[in-house]
């Protein structure tokens, strides 16, 4: 009950925010936008007066921002057509309509995302109107009227309604948080390995994400192959963009005995290159592939989830601990370990440590491609989602201890769970906040991670 | 193509108001990274903490500016100290990915919209400026002409006979300011890097153990160069808010930070007007690539369908990138730095 409070709080700070100072406009206005706070343009929304009648219908900008202006005070309905939203998009809180009160200048916002969050569409869950008071609102029964005697018969259960409401979304929730801290694994035990072989922290490593969902683009929407296939290139790539990035700038690199401050810089200018070559040739716009998009999910009534996550998430795993075994029990795994824990050392022992390093560039490569393609296929693909993503991969890799493969995949997957389970308590658009915060804390109290041991941190 | 406006447009960038921020927020980073050896990666973070110290002081509380800009420069102080006590022990690059997050958290707050009301969420903050720009001692309608210097109507123009540089009223006002802090603060950079503090700030670059070895407190130098160059990094905020007149969440960004990094080593690292003539070349190249580019396009010397206007940006951002890359491989010392003062490592 204490959660569903929680969320209903929630909700309502999301749904209606009045905006103070603004008296010498008088209408009702919001910014759209998605998960990924882009603004979503071309969608209409309907302003409608508390008796049904149509005052008027706006499309948002470009820049995802609407405005209806209005002459009196009074209680208005503000209406998304859901049916004009991007495919893909669909209002998080099944809240298509929003009951505002104007006195002045409101805000009203929807938010969007790419599934439902506790809730079906077309179906009104518990306290996620403004007014707190799901059964009475008047735009709800005249859309719709099939609804509404379900409505009314449950609305002696509302509170059993709301109980499970919350506990569906922390399911949900938690699941979704397993499958985004596999995506991070992907990508982090990667740098972490580079890192504990190398000792680089490299700031491109996001943008080897990005390039995976970028070829996966190419190759799915300009020469028109099945997903599936355009995810096995694409992988495929970003293992030869590892390979080739180790072969001809790190290694030369290395040799020259170039300082690994110099390096870090360095691959902060590999990062802007590829992140401003991918805003050139692919543009600022999310893309998304031909297929998958808005894929129905299958409802377990616990838990909602669409196929998409449960196959990618499950290839993800397997991915995962197939780099573990091999790393444990491959001999090509145990001379990485060897180099991570000292290179030197592991020179003198015969294991030819350049060969070592190209590997993990190329496989770090692979993965992170991966995981680029696989985000791609839930979000959609943008030039700077590498970049964001980067931020939480260093999280995980330091939570986990950094240049072990291992603590980055632990690191991952709690990061994961924690960004999207923050969202329980904290608005949503902060929830990279909490997670960043822990990795701040974490370097406070325990800066060689949990599975880290004290030595590496110099 | 009007080869001439070009020109005279990178010129007038050269040496203007957005120049001066990046000198500024490089100066800060010469300190902690050219002379320190702290890899800051979150100076985009002080910079906001100055610009929304001094519009959230004057706009959200109502307090005058002066009082603004003390809030901003605080502000910057506490957030050096809070980075800096638990990362300043470990090593370099611990620091980065902390400063790093920290400027993402700043960024990420200012532009949430729980407390929207107040910070103006992604739409930022305006209408803190007034106070600074009432502060101009010449009229608005004042006209003079000395040599190739001329005013006409607070607009100051300097015409070399090729090409002429244009300056609005209110940026003629930032460049003095401007100008007058820049110089301040090298001629106490100067003094401060030449001093024993500075030779010590090197020692600690150099060799961290031989320095602790002779007794010196490196946590509490490195502490220092951290807040001093935090300090400066709000200043550049606050050249930056009141030359655009209004602070945006979204231009502290990481890639901020970035570029007062390519302005840095661009000029050379660890030289005291290193930072001011990188972020002159930086803005003269932008503004010569970008403007030039632009006017290609519009001349139609360059067909739309192979660059199009939207695209010039991402590309000019791109060849900076590849610049940086091969600067750092081929002479990392950039244009009057010493290589042999750049060639420390992470410990």
């Amino acid at each position: 009950m204490l959660l569903s409070a929680a969320l209903a709080g929630l909700l309502l700070c999301l749904g209606v925010s009045s905006s103070a100072g603004a008296q010498d406009a008088f209408g009702v206005h919001g910014l759209l936008d998605d998960q990924q706070e882009q603004p979503v343009a071309g969608v209409s929304i309907t302003v409608t007066d508390a008796d049904g009648a149509e005052i008027a219908s706006v499309v948002t900008a470009e820049d995802g921002t609407w405005a209806v202006p209005l002459e009196a005070e009074g209680d208005y309905v503000v209406t998304l057509d859901e049916s004009t939203l991007p495919e893909g998009l669909v209002v998080r809180n099944c809240k298509p309509q929003l009951e505002v009160h104007v006195t002045g200048d409101r805000t009203a916002l929807f938010p969007l995302d790419t599934q439902v969050d506790g809730c079906t569409p077309g179906e009104s869950p518990g306290g996620g109107t403004p007014s707190d008071d799901a059964s009475d609102e008047p735009g709800e029964e005249s859309s719709e009227s099939e609804d509404a005697a379900a409505d009314d018969a449950a609305a002696d259960e509302v509170s059993e309604v709301e109980g499970e409401g919350g506990a569906t979304r922390a399911i949900s929730l938690l699941v979704s948080g397993l499958h985004f801290g596999l995506m991070i694994a992907l990508a982090a035990v990667g740098l972490s390995m580079v890192f504990g072989t190398t000792g680089l922290t490299n700031f491109a490593h996001g943008d080897l994400v990005t390039f995976g969902g970028v070829m996966a683009l190419l190759f799915n929407v300009t020469f028109g192959v099945p997903v599936w296939l355009a995810a096995i290139a694409a992988v495929a790539l970003g293992a030869a963009f590892g390979w080739a990035q180790d072969w001809g700038l790190w290694s030369p690199l290395r040799r020259r005995g170039t300082g690994l401050v110099s390096m870090m810089i360095i691959s902060i200018g590999v990062a802007l290159l590829i992140r401003n070559a991918t805003l050139f040739f692919v543009g600022g716009e999310r893309l998304r592939y031909t297929e998958y998009v808005g894929q129905t999910p299958w409802d377990f009534g616990w838990l909602v989830i669409t196929p998409k996550e449960v196959v990618t998430g499950l290839i993800a795993l397997a991915v995962c601990v197939l780099v573990g075994l091999a790393l444990v029990f491959t001999r090509l795994g145990k001379a990485t370990r060897a180099v991570a824990d000292n290179p030197s050392l592991a020179a003198s022992t015969g294991i030819d440590v350049n060969k070592v390093i190209r590997l993990v560039w190329t496989i770090g490569g692979a993965l992170a491609a991966m995981s680029g393609v696989f985000l791609s296929i839930s979000d959609g693909v943008k030039f700077d989602m590498g970049q964001h993503l980067l931020l939480l991969v260093f999280a995980a890799v330091v939570l986990g201890g950094l240049g072990t493969a291992f603590g980055a995949f632990v690191g991952a997957m709690l990061i994961g769970v924690f960004v999207q389970m923050s969202t329980l308590v904290v608005a949503p658009e902060l929830k990279y906040v909490g997670a960043l915060a822990v990795l701040i804390i974490i370097m406070l109290t325990r800066p060689q991670g949990i599975l880290g041991r004290r030595e590496r941190i110099g | 193509m009007d080869w001439q406006f070009v020109f005279s447009q990178a010129l007038t960038q050269a040496i203007g108001p957005t120049m001066l921020v990046y000198a500024l927020g490089a100066i800060g980073l010469n300190l902690q990274f050219g002379y320190t050896g702290l890899l800051n990666f979150g100076q985009a973070a002080f910079a906001a903490m100055g610009a929304y110290g001094l519009a959230l002081s004057v706009v959200a509380w109502g307090l005058p500016f002066w009082w603004g800009i003390l809030i901003g420069l605080a502000a910057a102080v506490v957030m050096a100290l809070l980075l800096g006590i638990p990362t300043l022990r470990l090593r370099a690059d611990y620091l980065a990915i902390v400063t790093i997050a920290a400027a993402e958290i700043i960024r990420r707050l200012a532009r949430a919209t729980v407390w929207s009301d107040t910070t103006g969420g992604s739409d930022g903050m305006r209408g803190f400026s007034e106070p600074f720009f009432e502060l101009i001692p010449w009229d608005r309608d004042s006209t003079w002409t000395l040599l190739f210097v001329s005013m006409d109507n607070g607009r100051l123009a300097v015409d070399f006979g090729i090409f002429e540089l244009q300056y609005s009223y209110r940026d003629t006002w930032i460049m003095v300011v401007g100008w007058a802090l820049v110089l301040l603060i090298c001629g106490v950079m100067a003094l401060l890097v030449h001093s024993p503090w500075g030779r010590v700030l090197k020692g600690i670059r150099e060799d961290e153990e031989a320095v602790r070895s002779l007794g010196k407190n490196v946590f509490a130098f490195k502490m220092q160069a951290l807040v001093f160059g935090g300090i400066i990094g709000a200043v550049a905020g606050f050249l930056f808010a009141l030359s655009r007149a209004n602070i945006q969440p979204d231009t502290f960004t990481t890639d901020f930070t970035f570029y007062f990094y390519v302005v840095l080593i661009l000029g050379g690292a660890a030289r005291v007007f290193g930072p001011v003539l990188g972020a002159a070349l930086f803005w003269f190249l932008y503004n010569i690539l970008s403007q030039g580019l632009g006017e290609a396009i519009r001349a139609d010397v360059i067909p739309p369908s192979v660059l199009e206007m939207t695209q010039v940006g991402p590309l000019v951002f791109l060849l900076l990138g590849l610049g940086m890359v091969l600067l750092l491989i081929f002479r990392p010392q950039g244009l009057i730095g010493n290589r042999k003062e750049l060639l420390f490592d992470v410990r």
